[in-house]
């Protein structure tokens, strides 16, 4: 409507008053505010990890601390290296949620692009893809990320490629049947009837629409990712010791359970903390990106 | 109420039915107040705008209303001289289906869809019928089927093997199974294409003859009305605003300007050269209604009055208006 | 219906010779030297290439895979483990009965825990019968299966000593493993039955089924939830990754000896021949199990069962 008319200024100012009322929407969340702050505070402190608790703390190993429970010197307790647990869970925190956020991001660019492909150029196109992601997606992802890792190498790199190739798969999907849905639309064949060509209303018509959905679909990849890494640092295929990360540090809390609890639950409750947070805002954006879901 | 005939011959007595839907966000004021009877083996038309409270007044006589968000503020609704209002849950059930029916608007979605139609007509009778035996019920779900014209051999099929208006006849075999006394059709041929609108309408005519059942038909059609009713009651904004016998309300006497607007707005094939007036403006928004009467602010002939003072009813012989211009003294 | 079941079922053929492809691929993308890795660093290098040679491995990689196929199918020949110098079949087959029984045990717990809790919150929408199961799964969508697990052996087994803490020998050693494998899919499957239910509440024939004056109880269990759990049907289909990514961990966690612990500690001897074997047949059964729930959902659903029942509804 408006940015038929108003020219680039409008249209600037109609995507404002968009954001602006998808925050007033989001703000009535009390649970999806609550996570948003928590998920700051938690972004804050792991970004000042290293003035909070220099690295070395979190490798250096003390073995008269050997599982020393929590104390005011070592607030979370040390683990069976006697290295210092709030020194770990901290980096650990910057690797993993490094690791969730760049793996959403390239599954999310990869499957997006695959799916735009797949729905708009459709027939062949759609049919081989469609057809090859329906074997790929026989291979449960777990395995499939096991084989990467082991055909590669377990590092920051090829990490980020198995979380990718096991996350892709979603926003092929999603995209593709938005751009399937939205092509069918009134405005898009207004837009080709008008004579767009096709990158035309792809940037302009359907990216724009199925934004939406493929935002609230990401935050909550993010939690799913932290929790799937966590499940393959705690299998050993995460990065290689001795960096600090949550599931690797629950793996060696394993065999002291009985005697030294914190070890399992300072770790574990950094990964539920951060999965918690991610997912209230996703819950929150959803119902503020899309009211009619709510009802 | 100065008109009223004696209580043996209404089997449906409304009485200020009030009823809103309550959400976090907004009250909407759905049914104002509205009167109106049934008589016994006669048809009531009520004829109004989509929108207009035709729906929820009859959701509310049979209790259906959604649970989460409609409220019936007040009223009565007398069926046989017992306040359904004040209905229990168990003597609702005994009502449902066996002496108050409803057929709904879209038989697309009314049928359960895992269900053999056989089986959704039946349990309307194992409901009301607890001692009967599996062979009665099944003589009885083929009669049915044969009375709306569908062939006993289609009762185990299912819903989707079935077109739209096949559909909507096993929606009046569920309704009719039980041979209840009033039978509420909400808009049942609006779903479907204009020939099959005509076939279920006779099926529709028929079976109140042969059965003799109440009805309270709901439609925006006013060929329905002439053709089926034998009353009508207007419906604007959640407010009867005219009500009479079908005769009254089609001849050419003293109406509401709504009604009239209603009847210029509708092609009449056999007056010539008329072209088509439509009402104009829209509904008023039922979360705010004006204090006045509920049409004026689209009404042509509306006065100062309208706007301040709401409508009282006035009434001669059996045809009764809610409007300004002809309630100089009121009721 | 058999049409349909047949079209199915050859279906398979190419959806399991693309899942084997793609394993051997990735698996082949690090070009391996499994004759040193058999004979050991101090076999003279001319065996190597003599065995290497036998059991074409210098072959270009498309006839090694054809290869492959053509044993693995024909004669249940997985090559030897690098590690154990044993057959891959003869080690892995025990195992992989350990790892179907407990995903079988698993999907059906899963189910069973999740749909009851689900059906509740959508039927007490807004009581606290809605709040308290919806704010759980909630959190237990937050907690990796792992730290469940975890969670379980530090009290049940730790704690309070009622259950064994490793081993896969009697009943009560199942019974944190099947619940740290079902518990996350439950919750999976709780929210969407939930959902699934609102929406079928919320359907005109629940309404024609109230109009009929159906008590309560049928109008929830027989019209709403039979619609409703179609969809659910699927879901658990859907849940089948995240239970074989628990069953890996719950192997792991409580020692099982099934095939996901197996690929796990063979990962650090690099014994390719067990990682591709294990991978591919915990593969192929995720596939039928897929197949299955899909035929499932063909024979429940009128809808789709009259589409290939031959000679169609009408008469």
């Amino acid at each position: 409507m408006a940015e038929q008319s108003g020219g680039p200024a409008g249209a600037s100012f109609k995507r404002q008053s968009q954001a602006r009322e998808i925050w007033r929407r989001f703000k009535k969340s009390k649970g999806a505010l609550f996570g948003l702050v928590l998920l700051i505070v938690m972004l804050a402190v792991i970004a000042c990890a290293d003035f909070i608790a220099p690295y070395r703390l979190a490798t250096k190993q003390n073995l008269a601390k050997k599982l020393a429970p929590p104390s005011i010197e070592h607030i979370f307790g040390c683990d069976s290296y006697g290295r210092d647990i709030f020194a770990r869970v901290l980096h650990g925190g910057r690797t993993s949620l490094s690791i969730a956020v760049m793996a959403t991001i390239t599954s999310c660019l990869f499957g997006s692009l695959l799916g735009a492909v797949a729905g708009y150029f459709g027939k062949k196109v759609d049919s081989v893809i469609m057809r090859s992601l329906d074997i790929f997606m026989s291979v449960p992802d777990l395995l499939f990320t096991m084989a990467v890792v082991v055909a590669l190498g377990a590092n920051f790199i090829n990490l980020l490629i198995a979380l990718t190739l096991a996350y892709f798969t979603n926003y092929v999907r999603l995209v593709r049947s938005q751009v399937l849905n939205l092509s069918e639309q009134e405005y898009v064949e207004a837009a080709k009837a008008g004579g767009a060509g096709s990158v035309r209303i792809i940037a302009s018509h359907i990216i724009p629409n199925a934004m939406g959905v493929i935002i609230v679909n990401t935050t909550l990849n993010v939690s799913k990712i932290i929790l799937y890494e966590s499940t393959l640092s705690f299998l050993g295929l995460g990065m290689p010791p001795p960096a600090p990360e949550w599931g690797l540090m629950l793996m060696e809390a394993r065999a002291f359970l009985r005697t030294s609890p914190h070890l399992l639950f300072f770790p574990a409750a950094a990964i539920v903390l951060s999965a918690c947070s991610v997912n209230l805002i996703g819950d929150g954006l959803r119902d503020a990106l899309d009211p009619h879901l709510k009802s | 109420m100065p008109y009223r005939e004696n209580l043996g011959d209404v089997l449906l007595n409304v009485e200020d039915l009030r009823v809103i839907y309550k959400t976090d966000l907004e009250t909407v004021a759905a049914v104002n107040g509205v009167s109106f009877t049934i008589k016994r083996g006669k048809t009531l038309g009520l004829v109004g705008e989509t929108g207009a409270g035709k729906t929820t007044t009859a959701l509310s006589i049979m209790r259906l209303l959604p649970s989460t968000t409609g409220r019936i503020l007040g009223g009565k609704a007398e069926f046989n001289g017992r306040d359904i209002m004040k209905f229990d849950d168990l003597m609702l059930r005994a009502i449902r289906g066996n002496s108050i029916a409803m057929v709904f608007q879209d038989p697309m979605t009314s049928l359960n869809p895992v269900m053999t139609v056989g089986d959704q007509i039946a349990e309307t009778i194992e409901t009301h019928n607890e001692k009967i035996s599996k062979n009665e019920v099944k003589k009885r779900v083929g009669d049915i089927l044969t009375l709306v014209g569908i062939m006993p051999q289609r009762m185990s099929e299912y819903p989707h093997q079935f077109s739209g208006g096949m559909k909507q006849r096993v929606v009046i075999a569920i309704a009719l199974a039980c041979e209840p006394e009033l039978l509420i059709a909400d808009e049942p041929t609006t779903a479907l294409d204009v020939t099959i609108q005509a076939q279920v309408l006779n099926v529709i005519k028929e079976l109140r003859e042969r059965l003799g059942t109440s009805m309270l038909m709901i439609t925006h059609d006013l060929g329905i009305v002439a053709r089926i009713c034998d009353d009508v009651a207007v419906m604007y904004a959640g407010e009867i605003i005219e009500s009479g016998p079908v005769e009254d309300i089609f001849s050419p006497k003293a109406h509401h300007p709504y009604t009239a607007g209603l009847f210029d707005s509708v092609p009449d094939l056999r007056s010539d050269a008329k072209r088509l007036k439509p009402i104009p403006g829209l509904m008023p928004d039922p979360t705010n209604l004006p204090p006045g009467c509920v049409f004026a602010p689209r009404c042509s002939r509306a006065m100062d009055i309208c706007a301040r003072e709401h409508p009282k009813k006035t009434v001669s012989g059996a045809h009764s208006l809610a409007c300004h211009l002809f309630g100089g003294t009121g009721a | 219906m058999y049409r349909y079941v047949v079209k199915r079922l050859l279906f398979l053929i190419p959806t399991i010779l693309g899942v084997t492809f793609i394993i051997y691929l990735v698996m082949n993308i690090t070009p391996g030297d499994p004759a040193r890795a058999l004979l050991g660093v101090s076999a003279p290098q001319a065996d190597v290439d003599a065995l290497n040679h036998e059991l074409g491995y210098d072959r270009p990689f498309l006839e090694k895979y054809v290869n492959y196929v053509t044993k693995m199918f024909f004669e249940q020949d997985f090559g030897k483990s690098y590690f154990t110098k044993q057959s891959v079949f003869d080690e892995i087959w025990p195992r992989y009965i350990v790892t179907i029984k407990l995903a079988l045990i698993g999907i059906v717990l899963s189910a069973l825990i999740g749909i009851p809790p689900g059906i509740l919150t959508a039927v007490k929408q807004y009581s606290l019968w809605d709040t308290i199961p919806s704010i759980t799964a909630f959190f237990i969508a937050a907690i990796p299966a792992f730290v469940f697990g975890m969670l379980m052996l530090f009290f049940f087994s730790l704690r309070l000593n009622w259950l064994p803490s490793y081993g896969a020998t009697s009943f009560a050693h199942y019974v944190m493993p099947t619940l740290t494998i079902s518990i996350p899919p439950a919750a999976q499957i709780m929210r969407f039955t939930k959902s699934s239910m609102l929406e079928a509440i919320r359907q005109d024939y629940v309404r024609t089924a109230r109009a009929k004056g159906a008590p309560e109880r049928v109008v929830i269990w027989k019209h709403a939830l039979m619609n409703a759990l179609l969809p659910v049907i699927t879901q658990i289909g859907l849940s089948l990754g995240v239970l074989i990514c628990g069953a890996v961990v719950a192997e792991k966690l409580f020692s099982i000896p099934g095939i996901g612990s197996l690929i796990i500690d063979r990962i650090l001897y690099k014994d390719e021949p067990i990682i591709i074997a294990g991978t591919i047949l915990i593969s192929i059964c995720f596939t039928v199990v897929m197949l299955l729930v899909d035929l499932a959902y063909a024979f429940i659903d009128p809808r789709i069962k009259a589409k290939y029942t031959t000679g169609g509804g009408r008469e």
